[in-house]
């Protein structure tokens, strides 16, 4: 091992700011040398100090370093890449996408104000906005009622394959999720199957704009609801005992027990959740919908971020659809950051501190 | 009543069988029978309302034409069982090469993602190392905001790997959230551990690789399964990468003959003679996309808490 040269605890003693006459003993007096001998020795100390952190830790920083490229080129490159926002890009001008990037003409804010003319840009963020709504309203609950009723489970085994079945569809694709809804509710699907023999008419719910956003939230509620228990499960997990007993000594029933000492202490868990939630509120299931875009139609499927891939991906008019996803993005940012602020002053912690 | 959370009941300690209730704590009311037989009627809706469907997929897949048939389609209660549609699925063609096509990527896929992000949950488990703060930053800020979409593809095409299995790969490669929660796992071992390995002369290769990675078993199986079933259940980047048919995994595969119900290419005969249900053939099609997963993460399923919460709290 090439650093066993250095070992580290000597480093240390070395590093953090101290020169060598910091190892010298003596209480204050002591420091106070130390911290004239580093005055004096000024950069030099620096210097060496950096060189030393530098062998301690290669390897560390060896280490970090294929993420950290991976990283650089497929988030932070990107995200510099979204000058084609500005810009009438043409995928055909080289045959290198870089090359194409910078022989492009610049056409300032053109992009940006065609969206903002567009109707079906609206559109999308009117539904955006809907299904946000709605899987907050519908959605957002369901977790917490689930660990409630989880956490009130005693034995160790119902819980145990209660949450196995629970957790299981949170790691179905978004395909295997919408064909099994198809199996149910589609026009070939059970419910309508079994109309049909009864002499009904058959029903095909996946096709039907109308009820479309109901869909997509019981699509999503079916798939993640039951994962979305173990925060819950967790915080309730860690409420004390001693807690409950006392609620009880003083006369706090089941339910009093639930709404005095349960409910708090699911209070943080339940506002962080809420941060991140509005915090991406523009984020509503991208690839579930464009999965279903084809059989409802974008009147009633169309968000943002389909709206991104119909106008880039498939109609290859990238700078306006990056430009559309600038905007996402921009906004998305502010909902993240105010969201968190908002956090702060009700007294909650929010995705970071203060 | 939350003393005794997710521990599975194992050892001597309950001699009445494991389907046992704990005794109950003195203070503790008995619950009424109306409150148990509401709780037993909610979990068995919740348990019917995810396994009712895997049901039907499953039988449908595993019946004969006649009995398909007979059922006007899907099957609720099934009459014998024959593995013809799998037969025919994995003698060759189109489904049985999406699912190998799948079934590599995922393996190749999650083996690369946990080495790159072992390696640096680790690299950035010290605090005051250098460049520890500077990594660490970079990496956070990305939890603010995206790539963007365009962006991406178009870097994606300008690299050259639209049609290769590296467009699947690399793209999606590391997860920040999943390596800081390696790295909070990675934090919380005892330090002095560490320290002594490094007094007898192991160096940061070695520490990780027998100290590390060996006490952090639960926290590796947790994210390996995250990153898996990434890989797995991963369509959008084959649908945007991929040209060539040929090349398209299991659940691009899925779209086109369960979603759109087109009809398989390079199926032998099986469903032209009559002998098949192309219904049968689909959901059997279903069945290979969910079978791994539901036969992996219930072994994963209690080191779940542990693994996410970590991140979580430290994150």
């Amino acid at each position: 091992m090439s650093h066993s040269t250095v070992p580290r605890s000597r480093a240390e003693a070395k590093t953090g700011g101290r020169t060598p006459g910091a190892d010298a003993p003596g209480g204050s007096a002591g420091k106070a040398a130390a911290r004239r001998a580093a005055r004096r020795a000024g950069r030099r100390t620096g210097r060496l100090d950096l060189r030393l952190r530098f062998r301690r830790d290669r390897t560390l920083i060896l280490m970090t370093l294929p993420a950290v490229a991976l990283i650089l080129v497929f988030t932070y490159i990107p995200v510099l890449g979204n000058v084609v926002a500005f810009q009438d890009y043409d995928p055909y001008l080289s045959d290198n996408g870089f090359v194409a990037m910078l022989q492009s003409p610049w056409v300032g804010f053109e992009n940006f104000q065609r969206i903002f003319e567009d109707s079906a840009f609206w559109h999308a963020v009117q539904n955006t906005f809907v299904l946000f709504f709605l899987q907050l309203v519908l959605y957002f609950p369901i977790p917490i009622l689930l660990a409630l009723l989880i956490n009130s489970v005693v034995r160790p085994r119902v819980r145990a394959v209660a949450q196995a079945i629970m957790y299981l569809p949170h790691f179905f694709s978004w395909v295997l999720v919408v064909t099994v809804f198809q199996q149910i509710f589609g026009g070939a699907g059970i419910i309508a199957q079994t109309l049909r023999q009864h002499g009904h008419k058959g029903i095909d719910l996946m096709t039907d704009p109308g009820i479309f956003k109901f869909l997509v939230t019981a699509e999503g509620v079916w798939k993640d609801a039951g994962w979305g228990i173990i925060v819950f499960l967790a915080a309730l997990s860690s409420v004390s005992n001693d807690l409950y007993e006392a609620a009880a000594m003083d006369g706090a029933g089941r339910w009093r027990r639930m709404w005095h000492v349960t409910l708090p202490a699911l209070r943080p868990v339940i506002a962080l959740l809420l941060v991140l939630r509005v915090g991406d509120a523009l984020t509503v299931g991208f690839e579930q919908l464009l999965l279903q875009r084809d059989s409802v139609g974008p009147g009633a499927s169309e968000v943002l971020d389909t709206y991104v891939w119909w106008n880039g991906i498939r109609n290859q008019d990238f700078g306006y659809a990056a430009a559309a996803g600038l905007v996402k993005g921009v906004v998305g940012l502010g909902l993240v950051l105010t969201a968190n602020k908002v956090a702060h002053l009700m007294g909650e912690q929010g995705v970071y501190k203060k | 009543m939350t003393a005794v959370v997710d521990k599975p009941a194992v050892g001597p300690a309950r001699p009445p069988g494991r389907w046992a209730a704990p005794p109950r704590p003195p203070w503790e009311e008995e619950p009424s029978r109306a409150g148990i037989a509401g709780k037993g009627l909610a979990l068995t809706l919740a348990a019917l309302a995810i396994l009712f469907p895997l049901w039907i997929v499953i039988v449908t897949s595993l019946q004969s034409k006649k009995t398909i048939d007979a059922a006007g389609g899907l099957v609720v209660i099934p009459k014998g069982v024959t593995f013809i549609a799998y037969q025919e699925l994995l003698g060759g063609g189109q489904v049985q090469r999406a699912a190998l096509v799948s079934l590599g990527v995922t393996l190749v896929g999650t083996l690369f993602s946990m080495a790159v992000s072992v390696l640096c949950a680790y690299g950035l488990s010290r605090i005051g190392s250098l460049g520890h703060r500077w990594l660490l930053m970079l990496l956070l800020a990305t939890m603010f905001f995206g790539a963007g979409l365009i962006p991406t593809y178009l870097l994606v095409q300008a690299l050259g790997l639209t049609d290769t299995y590296l467009a699947l790969i690399l793209p999606s490669a590391v997860s920040v959230f999943n390596i800081l929660v390696l790295r909070a796992f990675f934090m919380g071992i005892s330090p002095e551990l560490v320290d002594s390995a490094r007094i007898d002369g192991a160096g940061d290769w070695r520490i990780l690789w027998k100290i590390v990675m060996p006490l952090s078993r639960a926290v590796l199986a947790v994210i390996s399964l995250f990153y898996a079933v990434g890989y797995w259940s991963a369509w959008f980047n084959a649908s945007i990468y991929l040209t060539d048919q040929d090349m398209m995994p299991l659940q691009n595969v899925m779209i086109q003959l369960v979603q759109k119900q087109e009809r398989p290419v390079g199926l032998a005969t099986q469903v032209n003679t009559g002998q098949l249900s192309p219904l049968a053939i689909q959901m059997a099609v279903m069945v290979l996309a969910l079978l791994p997963v539901a036969v992996l993460s219930p072994f994963v399923q209690r080191h779940f808490k542990k693994g996410m919460l970590t991140g979580a709290v430290k994150g």
